[in-house]
């Protein structure tokens, strides 16, 4: 058994230069991060991911891959997996991400580690398979029933996709909840260059037995089924020790809430923003995250250069989502603007904390070039 | 302490958790005492099982009860989580306890996969032909004709055979009993636990409140000597016709 909390290991791939796909790059942060169980079914944009862990799991040790029946039995399968001691992930789209709502919702109420990657593409329903687009932003936070808090995180780089991944298995470890990787099919089959360092930061999950499984503290420990514990695992209401409470108006309101604190209480912790181009209070500034910041990046850099004070603020997570760096670096700015690929997801999000903010939004299945964003910028400002 | 004694099982049941949520006459605590019998009887410890089940009267009859790992899942994917925990702890001895509506309908589909897979999972479905815990609703298991909230008119579709349906997908070890045979019950669930591969035993369970008292059969008693008077054992129904077979059910090992 793997020693608990923080450790330093050597990277799985021998340290060095890639050329990889996002997709593969997710595989690859999965197994750095110690992932030794994974299921799944085929969909595109995601079935890169799952090829990747079939093929590279039977090459290491002590690691299980399975294609499941359909969606609902991956996460099933995969929260099974975590219950017994694995680091278990799955990865799928938009459709697939539907199916796995339920059991996204009973790995919330289980408090159960695991990682859920949705290569978004353009929807609703099927929709085109493979097509960028970044609808899910409100299925990925409110698509179970019932109130939590979720973390997601969004890569925009294929490098990025190798560290996010690896940070959301630390993440999950952590917290004790499902992190989902908000990734999109632009990033998910665009190829480009990963650095492979040669030693990973891990976190592995605090196992402690005789402490309450589920309350006493912010994150309970997990012991895994085997160890002796007697687990009591259940997605109905349950009280400390996994009994059953589901008439009790009091245990469900302390769990509900403690639930959510254990993410809102540690927020600072999870948030990150990259801010580009803000050092000197920009006039305009782009709010992006996914495949789309990488335009706003370029976007900023080309009107900086037309004379605009220009900047970018990237957002790593989208839940929760990073609020105080908003407002900050939109402090001073006369103009924002967020564009995105759905009709103004994350916008709503940004409206709140900035009421001025704008978004150039575009749902052709097209992603959106930097050209489009200096359109957009240049109508707004002249 | 003799194996398979009340004494003896009682260690193995969560005395805390009495009195149990089954209604009077229901046939799930024969169930529960007979799985339970049947481990101690192998001489087996609940520390070396992870229980499984879904949602309904069946999924509670591990889930609090059993003094071992348990795992209360969403309805009908008891089996999609067990095939996670035993492929990745295949130590485990991994059971899956659950209702004909939870591991026949909306699990239909994890059901035969796990079946086609064969892999190493004792699944005990205690079919009492309707949805008990949401009131009385037809299930894919009730058999043609009877009365349920939804069917008031007696249900106009045909039921599963669950044993030829599990055989079919490639299950390894098949069986029916019901209620009443509890000893040839416990015997089959002993070579169902023993049994390496996918092990169905599908269990015929009396649901008076929620079944009998809409078809003719409101007593405990009644539902019991229906399952008496209506099973007929694998060896006796290959000498009856068609005709002879039609209200029948016939239990026994289908596939060993």
């Amino acid at each position: 058994m793997s020693a608990q909390g923080w450790q330093t290991v050597s990277s799985v791939l021998p340290p060095g230069r890639y050329f990889l796909q996002g997709d593969e790059a997710c595989a690859e942060g999965a197994i750095a991060a110690g992932c030794n169980f994974y299921a799944g079914y085929p969909i595109t944009p995601a079935s890169e991911v799952m090829e990747r862990i079939a093929r590279r799991f039977q090459e290491l040790e002590g690691r299980v891959f399975v294609q499941m029946e359909d969606e609902i039995g991956s996460i099933a399968a995969v929260i099974g997996a975590s219950w017994a001691g694995a680091k278990a992930m799955t990865a799928t789209s938009g459709p697939g991400f539907s199916l796995m709502l339920e059991n996204l919702g009973y790995a919330i109420m289980t408090e159960t580690p695991l990682v859920l990657v949705d290569i978004q593409r353009a929807g609703p329903s099927t929709g085109q398979a493979t097509r960028p687009a970044q609808g899910d932003v409100f299925q990925a936070r409110w698509g179970a029933s019932g109130d939590y808090e979720v973390i997601v995180l969004a890569p925009w780089s294929v490098a990025d996709m190798y560290w996010q991944t690896i940070r959301a298995f630390n993440l999950a470890e952590q917290f004790r909840v499902p992190v989902i990787i908000l990734g999109d099919e632009g990033i998910g089959h665009l190829r480009e260059r990963v650095d492979i360092l040669p030693e990973v930061r891990v976190y592995n999950r605090l196992k402690e037995q005789g402490k309450p499984p589920f309350g006493g503290q912010l994150v309970p420990p997990m012991p895994a089924f085997g160890e002796g514990a007697k687990l009591l695992v259940t997605g109905s209401t349950h009280d400390p020790w996994g009994y059953r409470r589901t008439a009790d108006s009091r245990v469900q309101a302390e769990l509900v809430d403690r639930l959510s604190r254990k993410i809102t209480e540690r927020r600072e912790e999870i948030v990150q923003a990259e801010a580009f181009f803000c050092d000197d209070d920009p006039e305009l500034l782009l709010v992006a995250y996914g495949f789309t910041a990488r335009s706003a990046y370029r976007a900023a850099r080309e009107l900086r250069m037309q004379g605009v004070r220009a900047g970018l603020l990237r957002l790593a997570t989208l839940w929760p989502i990073p609020e105080k760096t908003i407002r900050e670096k939109a402090a001073c700015a006369r103009h924002v603007l967020v564009p995105e690929m759905n009709r103004g997801q994350l916008l709503r999000e940004i409206q709140r904390i900035v009421p001025h903010a704008k978004g150039y939004n575009k749902t052709n299945g097209e992603v959106i070039t930097p050209g489009e964003i200096i359109g957009a910028v240049r109508e707004k400002i002249g | 302490m003799n194996p398979g004694t009340t004494t003896s099982i009682k260690r193995m049941i969560r005395q805390e958790v009495f009195p149990t949520p089954f209604c009077p006459g229901c046939g799930h605590g024969i169930l529960l005492g007979a799985i339970l019998r049947a481990i101690d009887e192998l001489g087996w410890s609940m520390d070396e099982f992870l229980f499984v089940s879904g949602i309904g009267c069946g999924g509670w009859i591990p889930s609090p009860h059993f003094a071992a790992d348990t795992l209360h899942v969403t309805h009908g994917r008891a089996i999609a989580f067990a095939t996670g925990a035993k492929l990745f702890n295949p130590e485990l001895k991994v059971v899956v306890i659950g209702g004909d509506g939870d591991l026949a309908s909306i699990g239909g589909n994890h059901l035969i996969h796990g079946a086609r897979r064969n892999i190493d999972l004792t699944v005990i479905c205690a079919n009492n032909m309707i949805y008990g815990m949401t009131g009385g609703q037809v299930t894919p298991t009730t058999p043609h004709g009877a009365y349920t909230m939804t069917t008031p008119q007696g249900n106009p579709e045909r039921p599963f055979d669950l044993c030829q349906l599990v055989a079919a997908a490639g299950a390894s070890y098949v069986a029916r009993y019901s209620v009443y045979h509890v000893r040839q019950l416990i015997r089959s669930l002993k070579r169902a636990l023993q049994h390496p591969g996918f092990s169905f035993v599908e269990v015929l369970s009396s649901c008076p409140v929620q079944y009998g008292r809409r078809n003719e059969l409101r007593s405990p008693v009644a539902m019991l000597n229906y399952f008496r008077e209506h099973c007929v054992p694998i060896s006796r129904a290959h000498t009856m016709d068609s005709a002879e077979l039609a209200d029948k059910i016939v239990i026994g090992e289908f596939v060993r």
